[in-house]
């Protein structure tokens, strides 16, 4: 273990210490509310010659993305960063960086996607991406962003994943608020990181290679196989890649995070920062005597279904809260609850009561009160045995 | 005109090249395309001027060119997109060797024609 250093950092600026540590050989972006902070860090290293970046300034997210597709392909390691619409603009390149197997890692700091126009946090934007062949991460603190932003490059560079990594924040919440951030020295996380050797290169002219070409009725079906199978297997890499990074720096990385778990009659699963607001409610409802428990998944994509069941399975009613809704689902749920609950079934758990909250939408605050609404919901529907709404919302005026 | 060898199109899918990265340099002329067309350009090569602008415009560099002179077509890779047919500024003095018709040099056939 190697000491960290501590400094007051915003999430945003957590990111740009830990990019300016690995030094990617590349960077595209485009600045965007609330991630700008993220990359104008960054340039300013670049400018003080911090780093030995490559810094592309582009016209757009879509262009942003496109040169980092390039330049991984040409054998670099790159970085980018986006947010909300950015990231929506980049949609057609997000699936060419995974289909093309190129371990990209861009931070997304979540804000709500227009329209009506919104710049608070919210993860309608990485959420609508999450079928799109990237993994996701998802930080609470300014610290986990940190903390992931290095541990995503040694995911999407492992031979064995060779996929791009999305790693997430929540805006303005972690993204602009200053925290107490640890910082690893230079020399570890560049140790850490490593050399990147791609096996391919654009750039090496003794063997020449073309990539993202044509691909037919004859191949598409076995190169997206090969893709699904990476990230199916992706999960024991990610934790093992977790476990190191916790031996390095000292601080708990698992890849779902329990919180009085061993023993919960009421579970709450969210993700990114009102983990810690469910987190000091959950605190008091236990030095009350009752058996409160939060779950945080760090790991979003792969899905992380078996620890979260084995998890929950013995729970007497489960709240799921979701940032983001996702359109024409029964009721209009959330992509986590709708997650969970398939991962139930399959797991032929049909008789615990889950019910979906929506909340935080365009940066809605989500105070303690709220949280405790859902716990008392959640011991009234273990009462009465009735689940009552499957979907509810959190902080909407009704 | 494919010297190289061509790709195995049947290999399982644990056995393809990850993420469609082709390693063999120019083998996309092993690839035939031709199976496309469903019209087949023909040129009556004695009423042919030469002047090499369906070679110009092909966007499949199948006009097969030997020693600066047009020789024929590459029906491997040939769609059968007719832009030759379309640019070729030479009309025909006597019927088409091929077609019969008056018109271009150069002229479009259906495929289903040359099956009968």
């Amino acid at each position: 273990m190697v000491e960290s250093k501590y400094m007051p950092l915003d999430g945003a600026n957590a990111v740009s210490q830990a990019m300016r540590q690995i030094n990617p050989d590349v960077v595209a972006a485009y600045p965007i509310t609330p991630q700008t902070a993220v990359v104008q860090n960054f340039s300013q290293y670049v400018a003080d010659g911090l780093v030995d970046t490559e810094f592309v300034p582009v016209e757009s997210e879509h262009a942003a993305m496109s040169a980092c597709v390039g330049a991984s392909a040409a054998g670099a390691r790159v970085m980018t960063a986006t947010a909300a619409n950015g990231l929506a603009l980049m949609w057609e390149m997000l699936y060419i960086a995974s289909g093309m197997r190129l371990p990209i890692v861009l931070t997304v700091v979540n804000r709500a996607l227009s329209s009506p126009l919104n710049i608070h946090c919210d993860h309608s934007d990485s959420m609508g991406a999450r079928d799109s062949g990237w993994l996701q991460l998802y930080a609470e603190t300014g610290q986990e962003a940190y903390d992931n932003t290095i541990k995503a490059i040694r995911i999407a560079e492992h031979p064995d994943i060779l996929l791009p990594v999305m790693s997430c924040q929540d805006g303005f919440i972690t993204g602009h608020g200053v925290e107490r951030v640890g910082i690893l020295p230079d020399e570890a996380v560049q140790e850490f990181v490593g050399t990147y050797h791609p096996k391919y290169s654009l750039l090496d002219t003794d063997h020449p290679v073309t990539m993202g070409a044509w691909d037919f009725t004859d191949y598409y079906f076995e190169h997206k196989r090969q893709q699904t199978e990476a990230m199916n297997n992706a999960l024991p890499i990610v934790k093992q890649i977790f476990r190191e990074y916790e031996e390095l720096s000292g601080r708990p990385q698992s890849i779902v995070d329990m919180w009085g778990m061993d023993d919960a009659d009421y579970a709450i699963i969210v993700l990114a920062s009102t983990a810690g607001t469910t987190r000091t409610v959950a605190r008091e409802w236990r030095a009350r005597g009752i058996k409160v428990g939060v779950i945080k998944p760090r790991v979003y994509r792969p899905f992380p279904a078996q620890e979260i069941i084995e998890a929950i399975k013995n729970c007497k009613a489960v709240a799921v809260l979701d940032r983001a809704i996702s359109f024409g689902t029964p009721l209009g749920a959330g992509p986590l609850f709708t997650d969970i609950t398939s991962a139930l079934y399959n797991e032929g758990i049909t008789g615990l009561p889950v019910v979906d909250y929506i909340y935080g939408l365009g940066g809605r605050d989500t105070v303690p009160p709220m949280i405790e609404s859902v716990y008392q919901d959640l011991q009234e529907i273990a009462a009465t045995g009735e689940r009552g709404a499957l979907v509810r919302y959190l902080g909407l005026r009704e | 005109m494919a010297t190289k060898e061509a790709p195995r199109l049947d290999l399982p899918w644990k056995e393809a090249n990850p993420g469609g990265i082709v390693l063999d340099a120019g083998n996309s002329v092993t690839y035939i395309t031709g199976t496309w067309r469903t019209l087949r350009p023909v040129r009556d090569l004695e009423q042919c001027t030469q002047c090499l602008i369906c070679w110009i415009v092909c966007p499949d560099a199948a006009i097969t060119v030997k020693d600066g002179k047009v020789v024929g077509f590459d029906y491997d890779h040939c769609k059968g997109c007719g832009i030759c047919a379309q640019q070729c500024p030479v009309n025909v003095k006597k019927p088409h060797a091929i077609t019969g018709e008056m018109g271009k040099v150069i002229q479009m056939v259906p495929e289903a024609d040359f099956q009968k």
